[in-house]
């Protein structure tokens, strides 16, 4: 059955609701819950449920990578489609590699790299540079415009 | 800027996997960091002020969900309007990130990033062309990458005990 079809109206509300905003406050998911019209217990175990079936990957909070005194940098590769898979190999080998992308254009191979300094990045850029022969495009975040997404269901 | 200490990381740790899924998720998580219920809830609160904590929530599975196209639009504006372009682009619904990065000419000359998911390619390009009105008539060249296959996804992490790897940022 596909997933959509597993969530009944509270658990889509539950998806729009609380794709942030989860509040700081004693009991929150009873507070949540008040809200929503549920029980805290059913709030509970519909979370479980949603993470469970995999509709959801994680709830939680994010943390914001910089402020913690971490370092984070974008980054692509030009990669001969014939080499592909080797790079891939090679650059998802990294701990510092926290996703990888292929996507359709001639800068191919898109990733994230988070360290504890940027110095460990540039390391890790230099090295990945050295081994493939390829040269990394650094696109670092100079500016964050944000924005509030939701994915409604 | 205000580092995180000792036991802000002790509650980043125990929590950046998620929240537990307990009525009072505070208590559970002073459990597991040896600190007092109110006092992780207060540092939360003061984490989610200094932006440490960009939001708590729920992260939906877009693919599951449908969301299957996901497209990253790069844009070459010029330098000087590309704040009060990016706010601009920020601000419709459905851009997830918006991000300011360098060129490098010749061969990568966008400066400005907006990512955008959609349910088909022909809603993440219906999405593109409102962005592209956004930013008429200041667009010189762009261009959309679409994902075609996830290659590596780890969540960043922090270990115990060891200087703080970040968790969930985009970079």
């Amino acid at each position: 059955m596909p997933l959509r079809a597993q969530l009944d109206e509270i658990d889509r509300r539950i998806i729009n609701e609380l794709q942030g905003g989860f509040p700081l406050v004693e009991r929150p998911y009873a507070a949540v819950a008040r809200e929503l019209g549920i029980s805290e217990a059913d709030l509970i175990a519909r979370l479980k449920r949603l993470l469970e079936i995999g509709a959801a990957t994680r709830f939680g909070p994010m943390y914001h990578a910089e402020r913690m005194g971490g370092a984070v940098m974008l980054a692509a590769l030009a990669v001969p489609e014939a080499r592909f898979e080797e790079v891939a190999a090679l650059v998802n080998a990294y701990d510092e590699v926290a996703h990888n992308y292929k996507r359709a254009h001639k800068y191919n191979m898109w990733f994230v790299v988070a360290a504890e300094t940027p110095e460990r990045i540039e390391e890790v850029l230099q090295d990945i540079e050295a081994r493939t022969g390829l040269s990394v495009l650094r696109a670092p975040k100079l500016k964050e415009y944000f924005i509030g997404f939701r994915v409604p269901v | 800027m205000q580092r995180i200490d000792e036991k802000d990381r002790a509650i980043i740790a125990a929590t950046q996997a998620g929240l537990p899924l307990v009525p009072d998720p505070w208590a559970e998580v002073a459990k597991e960091t040896g600190l007092e219920p109110q006092e992780v809830l207060e540092r939360m609160r003061a984490m989610a002020e200094r932006g440490v904590i960009r939001r708590i929530g729920l992260v939906p599975n877009h693919y599951r969900l449908g969301w299957t196209a996901n497209g990253m639009s790069v844009w070459d504006v010029p330098d000087e309007l590309v704040d009060e372009l990016g706010e601009k682009v920020g601000a419709l619904p459905f851009v997830t990130h918006c991000y300011l990065r360098p060129r490098s000419l010749p061969e990568w000359p966008y400066n400005l990033f907006a990512m955008v998911h959609g349910r088909s390619r022909a809603e993440v390009e219906g999405k593109v062309a409102r962005i592209h009105s956004v930013l008429k008539p200041h667009v010189r060249s762009f261009d959309v990458l679409y994902s075609t296959r996830i290659l590596k996804k780890a969540g960043l992490r922090i270990r115990r005990d060891v200087t703080p790897i970040p968790h969930g940022s985009k970079g």
